[in-house]
């Protein structure tokens, strides 16, 4: 899955996008957000508090409840701040 | 009444008077437009520039879906928003809502109406250029009021 990341999330990370792979017992959002908080200081610093992540699965908000695609574009940012 | 919202998120400027012209010109059954403008403050002369930085594709598609939701809630002829991205400094334009409709209250209604979500929901982030360029930049923090702001939306 193609994973894309915003503002400071973006920015701890240190990449706008990227492909992961991730295995088999990852099925959710915060599957996804835990397994990730573990790739790295950029991650764990950007996902440090994952209740105020927001993401959006093929261009859509979705909460953190929601099962994975099997493949698709996944969205994490901050709490928006447009207007 | 049915309505096909005008979107465009764009860098550049947006014109007001042509905007609303889009909306009313040889109309007559047009009673009412509503317009609102969101620019950028320089706070007190602290803030040199916003950053605003958006998802594209998502930014279009989310604002496409909030406009739908006020074009079914409320009767209205026509509906325009148009929010920028990239730097933008004092005194500039950031976002226009323009909303038309035979009577007041249901433009002004909608506009309101999307001004809350497109604060909360359209994929747009802020970032302050403070005026001392020593400081480094920073993200502006979501308000709960915004949140709390869509709660009296809710049917």
């Amino acid at each position: 899955m193609k994973l894309v990341y915003f503002a400071w999330v973006r920015e701890r990370i240190g990449r706008e996008a990227e492909d992961v792979d991730p295995p088999g017992e990852v099925k959710t959002v915060a599957d996804l957000l835990q397994w990730l908080k573990d790739r790295g200081e950029g991650y764990a610093a950007a996902l440090e508090h994952p209740k105020v992540i927001r993401v959006a699965i093929n261009h859509e908000h979705v909460d953190h409840q929601t099962t994975l695609p099997r493949d698709g574009e996944i969205a994490l940012f901050p709490p928006m701040t447009g207007g | 009444m049915d309505c096909a919202p005008h979107i465009r998120v764009q860098a550049g400027d947006f014109d007001l008077a042509a905007e609303v012209n889009r909306l009313s010109a040889g109309r007559k059954d047009v009673g009412a437009v509503v317009t609102f403008t969101g620019r950028c403050r320089d706070e007190d002369g602290r803030l040199a520039a916003l950053e605003l930085e958006h998802y594209p594709g998502m930014a279009e598609a989310e604002i496409a879906r909030i406009a739908r939701e006020a074009a079914d809630r409320w009767s209205l002829s026509g509906l325009t928003v148009i929010h920028r991205y990239g730097r933008i400094e004092p005194g500039e334009n950031i976002v226009l809502v323009v909303t038309a409709s035979s009577h007041r209250k249901a433009a002004l209604e909608a506009a309101d109406f999307l001004m809350d979500y497109l604060k909360s929901r359209a994929p747009f982030w802020k970032k302050e250029h403070p005026a001392t360029a020593a400081e480094p930049g920073r993200w502006v923090e979501a308000k709960a009021e915004d949140e709390d702001a869509l709660a009296r939306w809710k049917k």
